[in-house]
C-alpha cells in the first residue's frame, strides 16, 4: 500500500487547486499531484505514491548512498588483489 | 528505470552480503515494518542470501491487513446501497468482511470502483451529481496526505455528495506496543521509508533512545534492505541503539511538513482498531469534526457493531512478528490468495501473501517436518 516509485517531471501547470505535473516512469507518462513538493522543477525526480509527489529524490543523496554500496564492492577484489601480491 | 534499477544491481548486492557475513558474530532478530519490504525481500530472495545469525520477522505495515472487521463491514453496508459509487484501492476489493469482500458486492450489482488516486473518486464525484461517491481512506502515513487532500478539495469545491470512509492507521503506536510486548523477540527495526518521507524520523529516534533498539529508516529495493540490515547489524554488534537513515535521497529528517500540515487540517489523532491486534491507544486518525459533512459514517449513519474475527487466522501473532505464516494450520490448505481467512494472504503487501507467493519451498518443508 506504501508503494512509491521514482518518476521524472517533464512540465509543470497549475490546474485548479492543483499544481500538477507531466511525470514520466520509464517513459510511461502519468499527471502527478505536485502539491506537497512546489518547487519540484521540470528535470528533478519526485517520489510518487497514489498520484502524489511526497517527496523530490535528492540526486545528492543518491549518489553517496550508491558510492557507499560500491565501496564495500571493491573491497573484495582489493582483498584478493593483495592476496595474489603476497602469495 | 533511473532510481530504481541501481539499486538491484546483484554483484553489489553480494558485496553487501559478504560484509554483512564478515560482521555478524552471533544471532539478530530484525524486524521489517513496512509490506512492501517484507515482499520486496521475498521476491529477490535476500532473505536467504543472509547468514544464518539474521533472522528477519515481519512487522505489521500492512494497512489493509489491519483495516478493522468492523470498517470492512461497513464498506460492504455502504456499497450495496442503492445510488451509491463505492470507491476504494484496490487491494481491499478481496479482504473478507463477516459477509463477503467488496468484489461480491459488485457481482451483485453494487456500484464498487477501484482506483489509483484519491482524485479519481472526486472526479466521479463531479461526473456523478445523482449519487453518492464514497472513498475507502485506509492507509498510513504515506497515503493520508492523498486521501485528506481528496476531502480538503472536495470542501473547497463544494462537492456534497462526496464523502469518506476513514480508517487511517498510524506506524509508531504499533511498534511501541510491539517492543513493550512480553513476548517480543525483534532486536533491530527497519523502519518503513515511505511512511517516513511524509512523517519524518524523529519518531524513530524516539523509539530507538525509548526502547533502546537500532531503528534503521530503510528502503524498498534490493540493495536499500540490505544495507539497512548491515547498518542495523553494526549496530547490534557494537552495542548501539541509534536511528539511522539509509534513505537519504528521499527521506529528510523533518519529512513533508507541507503533507502533514494538510493531514492536521483534516484529520485528528484517534484510538483505532487494528484487524486481529486489538484497540491500539491513539494509533488512527479520523475526520476533524468541520468536515463532519464528507464523513461516511455519519452521513449513512452507521454503528460500531463489534464483530467476532475469525478463530483460527493467527494473523495478530504475524503482524507482531511472533509467528511466521507457515506456522498457522490454516496457511495455504484452507486459507490461501484465492479463499482468503485472513487479511495478511489477501494484500499484495500482506506476510502470508507473500510467504505463499514466493515461499513454496519452503512451506513444504515446513509443513512436511
Amino acid at each position: 500500500m506504501c508503494l512509491a516509485i521514482p518518476g521524472q517531471v517533464l512540465s509543470v501547470e497549475d490546474i485548479g487547486f492543483n499544481r500538477v505535473g507531466r511525470v514520466s516512469f520509464g517513459g510511461v507518462e502519468r499527471a502527478v499531484i505536485l502539491d506537497f513538493v512546489p518547487d519540484a522543477a521540470p528535470g528533478e525526480f519526485v517520489l510518487v505514491h497514489v498520484g502524489f509527489a511526497l517527496s523530490k529524490i535528492d540526486e545528492a543523496e543518491a549518489q553517496s548512498t550508491l558510492e557507499l554500496i560500491e565501496r564495500l564492492g571493491m573491497m573484495e577484489p582489493l582483498e584478493e588483489q593483495s592476496l595474489e601480491a603476497s602469495g | 528505470m533511473k532510481h530504481l534499477d541501481e539499486y538491484r544491481d546483484p554483484v553489489l548486492a553480494r558485496a553487501v552480503v559478504a560484509e554483512i557475513r564478515g560482521t555478524v558474530t552471533r544471532p539478530w532478530v530484525l524486524m521489517e515494518i513496512c509490506g512492501g519490504q517484507t515482499h520486496s525481500l521475498m521476491r529477490y530472495g535476500i532473505d536467504e542470501l543472509l547468514p544464518p545469525e539474521i533472522e528477519l520477522v515481519h512487522g505489521p505495515g500492512c494497512p489493509v491487513c489491519v483495516t478493522p472487521l468492523e470498517m470492512v463491514d461497513k464498506a460492504l453496508e455502504i456499497a450495496a446501497m442503492p445510488d451509491v459509487i463505492f470507491v476504494t484501492y484496490g487491494d481491499m476489493m478481496r479482504v473478507p468482511g463477516s459477509k463477503g469482500d467488496l468484489f461480491q458486492v459488485k457481482a451483485s450489482g453494487g456500484d464498487v470502483r477501484f482506483v489509483y488516486s484519491p482524485m479519481q473518486a472526486l472526479d466521479l464525484a463531479r461526473r456523478n451529481p445523482g449519487k453518492q461517491v464514497v472513498f475507502f481512506a485506509v492507509g498510513f502515513e504515506t497515503t493520508a496526505p492523498a486521501n485528506a487532500q481528496a476531502v480538503w478539495q472536495a470542501g473547497r469545491e463544494g462537492l456534497g455528495n462526496f464523502s469518506s470512509l476513514v480508517s487511517h492507521v498510524l506506524v509508531p503506536p504499533a511498534l511501541r506496543v510491539l517492543l513493550s510486548a512480553a513476548q517480543n523477540r525483534v532486536q533491530g527495526l527497519i523502519a518503513p521509508g515511505h511512511v517516513c518521507t511524509v512523517a519524518g524520523c524523529q519518531d524513530y529516534a524516539d523509539l530507538a533512545a525509548d526502547f533502546a533498539v537500532p531503528v534503521v529508516i530503510g528502503g524498498f529495493e534490493p540493495l536499500d534492505l540490505l544495507q539497512a540490515i548491515l547498518m542495523l547489524v553494526r549496530q547490534l554488534e557494537t552495542g548501539r541503539a541509534e536511528m539511522e537513515n539509509q534513505y537519504t535521497r528521499v527521506v529528510p529528517h523533518e519529512g513533508n511538513p507541507a503533507a502533514r500540515r494538510l493531514v492536521d487540517e483534516v484529520y485528528e489523532v484517534c484510538d483505532r482498531k487494528w484487524r486481529g491486534i486489538g484497540e491500539l491507544p491513539q494509533s488512527g486518525m479520523r475526520l476533524r469534526s468541520k468536515y463532519a459533512g464528507f464523513d461516511a459514517e455519519k452521513i449513512f449513519g452507521l454503528e460500531a457493531g463489534g464483530v467476532a474475527e475469525d478463530a483460527e487466522c493467527i494473523s495478530a501473532l504475524v503482524l507482531m512478528g511472533q509467528k511466521k505464516p507457515p506456522e498457522c494450520p490454516a496457511f495455504g490448505k484452507r486459507c490461501t490468495p484465492e479463499r482468503p481467512i485472513g487479511a495478511p494472504m489477501v494484500s499484495a503487501e500482506g506476510a502470508c501473501s507473500a510467504y505463499y507467493q514466493y515461499k513454496s519451498h519452503f512451506v513444504q518443508v515446513s509443513t512436511a517436518s
